[in-house]
């Protein structure tokens, strides 16, 4: 009968989905420890979110009221005292920037094991398996973990948002928040700069990855997009290396796009990568390598050396 | 001030592979310095350039074959590099966040930094979780996903950008001493040049083993067992385009004049 303690995530007064995705996860993982599903929200609206939050399967939200925005210190000291005050087995988090700032803590202080970015969980009575990629999505693994409290992280957009509407008690947690452990103060949050173009906006994108070697070569990619009339975007280290400015960069840290065709030239697909542009109404995928992760996600696939396709297919439109 | 960056050598699967067991086979490996951890080693670098920092420590946690990744950390600009080996660790298939804190925990016990610089991840065992797992065991402060760092001269805190989902970064301070994960394109790290590379040779590599740093067997033993790997199965069905390059650029251009997205 292990109990489940889920962590919702928000940002600037928003929930984030990754919360209700975290519900799923929970409910599944309760109906087979026949445990209690406990979700916690921390800082902020608490009243507010943890209504959005009482959706069908969660048996109770704690919701402590301290703060507004994220503070890994607070997060760290109210989920701890909740995991004691529950005695939850299993605490559930966002494999997001900040789950990732304050999960591990967790952890560490109850001296547990930790599983991050895990995409599917399974449990019988004593041992929680994990799934979760390695080598940058080429290969599936599985993972036992031993040992309780355990904390995983999910990675985004792996369980579906839960549906609902639920009955959960909602209890305010006077969490102790020892102030002068206190080590980092919030002073602000600033927008990367917007720029010139607006990748979200174009019907055809043609994005280039690393595969692309050197910056010279981008030039290539620019002839394509002229020819086709299509916008250029890439993967990150095109944009790390300086050779495309950030508003150009898809993905969990770039910009989400929906275009009609997305043409990833030269991109393997890694999970922050795909977050920003799964939702193409079409994929083509140009990749030398037959088991890049983006072939799992492509609609229509050349396995082929960019440098041979590319010219080709400008010449196709000239 | 004193930096100590852990730099791992990780491995990259070529585009060909096949699975032995719970593990890649070794044909089909090469080994290489974590991406993110260049980024650490060029910004504990430019710290000490920038005469705020003393020195610039590495620590990897791998066999002898590591050193020549650890020479490339000494080329960049490091100044001494210490590596932990251990017959303890060969049988050890996946090295989890607890085993790898276990032994960093002691070399910083031992090096006493101002501040530890960690990559965001590593490029294959993808956890994340190290830097602020490391900074909560030696109670130190942390933040996770550094894009950007400004530190003064003898300054106890310092001021960082944490890069958040969605194009949107938060303004942190952080009291000192502290672990930070340094996410890419933080810096420019440089390449060696070879200067660096010879002088390299001859700057101090000590290898430590988990006696020497007192640092149980069983710490690094794991809680996460490794009990499968495979090929993960498409989700979508896949066209593929066959033939020469004019060929599947053909197949392509038609398909784009079919959506309506290129004339
Ligand atoms: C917190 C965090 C946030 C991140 N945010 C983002 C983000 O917003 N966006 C993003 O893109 N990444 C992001 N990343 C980085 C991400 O993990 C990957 O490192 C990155 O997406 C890899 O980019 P890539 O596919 O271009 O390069 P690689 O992974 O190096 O892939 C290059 C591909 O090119 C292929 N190739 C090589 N040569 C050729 C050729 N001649 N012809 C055809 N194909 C070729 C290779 O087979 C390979 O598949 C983030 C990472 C972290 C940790």
């Amino acid at each position: 009968m292990s109990d489940i303690l889920a962590i919702a995530e928000h940002r600037q007064g928003e929930l984030r989905d990754v919360s209700l995705e975290l519900i799923t996860a929970g409910v599944e993982l309760a109906e087979e420890t026949g445990g209690d599903l406990h979700v916690a929200v921390i800082s902020g609206d608490v009243d507010t979110y943890a209504e959005q939050l009482n959706r069908e399967g969660v048996d109770t939200i704690h919701t402590v009221a301290y703060g507004e925005e994220f503070n890994h210190d607070v997060y760290t000291q109210s989920v701890t005292q909740l995991v004691d005050s529950i005695g939850a087995s299993y605490v559930l988090g966002p494999n997001s920037v900040n789950g990732l700032d304050y999960l591990p803590a967790v952890a560490t202080r109850f001296d547990v094991p930790l599983v991050t970015d895990v995409v599917g969980l399974e449990t019988n009575e004593e041992t929680l398996t994990a799934t979760r990629e390695m080598y940058g999505g080429k290969v599936e693994t599985t993972v036992d973990v031993e040992g309780t409290p355990a904390v995983v992280t999910i990675r985004g957009a792996e369980w579906p948002v839960a549906e609902g509407a639920g009955s959960a008690d909602v209890e305010a947690f006077d969490a102790e928040i020892d102030e002068d452990a206190i080590g980092s103060s919030v002073n602000g949050f600033e927008e990367v700069a917007g720029g010139d173009v607006d990748i979200s906006e174009a019907d055809l994108l043609v994005s280039v990855g690393r595969g692309i070697d050197e910056e010279e070569n981008l030039e290539l990619i620019e002839e394509l997009a002229d020819a086709l009339d299509a916008t250029m975007s890439s993967s990150r280290p095109i944009v790390d290396a300086g050779w495309l400015p950030a508003n150009r960069q898809v993905g969990q840290s770039g910009k989400v796009v929906t275009p009609d065709v997305y043409i990833a030239i030269g991109i393997s697909g890694a999970v922050q990568h795909v977050a920003g542009m799964k939702g193409s109404d079409t994929i083509v995928a140009i990749n030398t390598d037959p088991n890049a992760p983006i072939m799992d996600i492509a609609d229509y696939a050349i396995h082929d050396d960019l440098f041979d396709v590319v010219p080709a297919l400008i010449e196709q439109f000239s | 001030m004193k930096v100590l960056v852990p730099v791992k050598e990780v491995v990259t699967v070529d585009d060909a592979f096949e699975i032995d067991g719970t593990a890649i086979d070794e044909r089909y490996l090469s080994a290489d310095l974590n991406e993110w951890d260049d980024y650490a080693i060029e910004e504990a670098v430019q710290l000490q350039e920038d005469g705020v920092v003393d020195e610039v420590v590495t620590v990897t946690i791998g066999d002898e074959d590591t050193e020549q990744t650890i020479r490339q950390a000494l080329a960049k600009g490091a100044d001494r590099a210490i590596r932990v080996w251990d017959d303890a660790l060969e049988d050890v298939d996946l090295l989890d966040v607890g085993a790898k804190v276990a032994i960093l925990e002691a070399v910083v016990g031992a090096e006493e930094p101002d501040l530890v610089l960690t990559g965001v991840q590593s490029g294959d065992d993808s956890f994340g979780a190290t830097g602020v797992a490391l900074a909560e065991a030696v109670g130190t402060q942390w933040a996770a996903v550094v894009n950007q760092l400004e530190l003064e001269n003898g300054a106890d805190v310092a001021s960082v950008h944490r890069e958040l989902e969605g194009g949107l970064e938060e303004l942190t301070d952080i009291d000192l001493p502290a672990v930070l994960s340094i996410q890419t394109g933080i810096n420019e790290p440089r390449y060696a040049s070879l200067r660096g590379i010879r002088m390299a040779q001859r700057k101090e590599l000590d290898h430590q083993t988990l006696a020497d740093l007192g640092v149980e067997g069983d710490a690094v033993a794991g809680e996460l067992e490794l009990t499968s790997m495979y090929e993960p199965e498409s989700e979508s069905d896949t066209t593929v385009f066959e033939g020469s390059a004019d060929d599947t650029a053909a197949q392509l251009a038609e398909l784009l004049r079919e959506k309506g997205v290129a004339q």
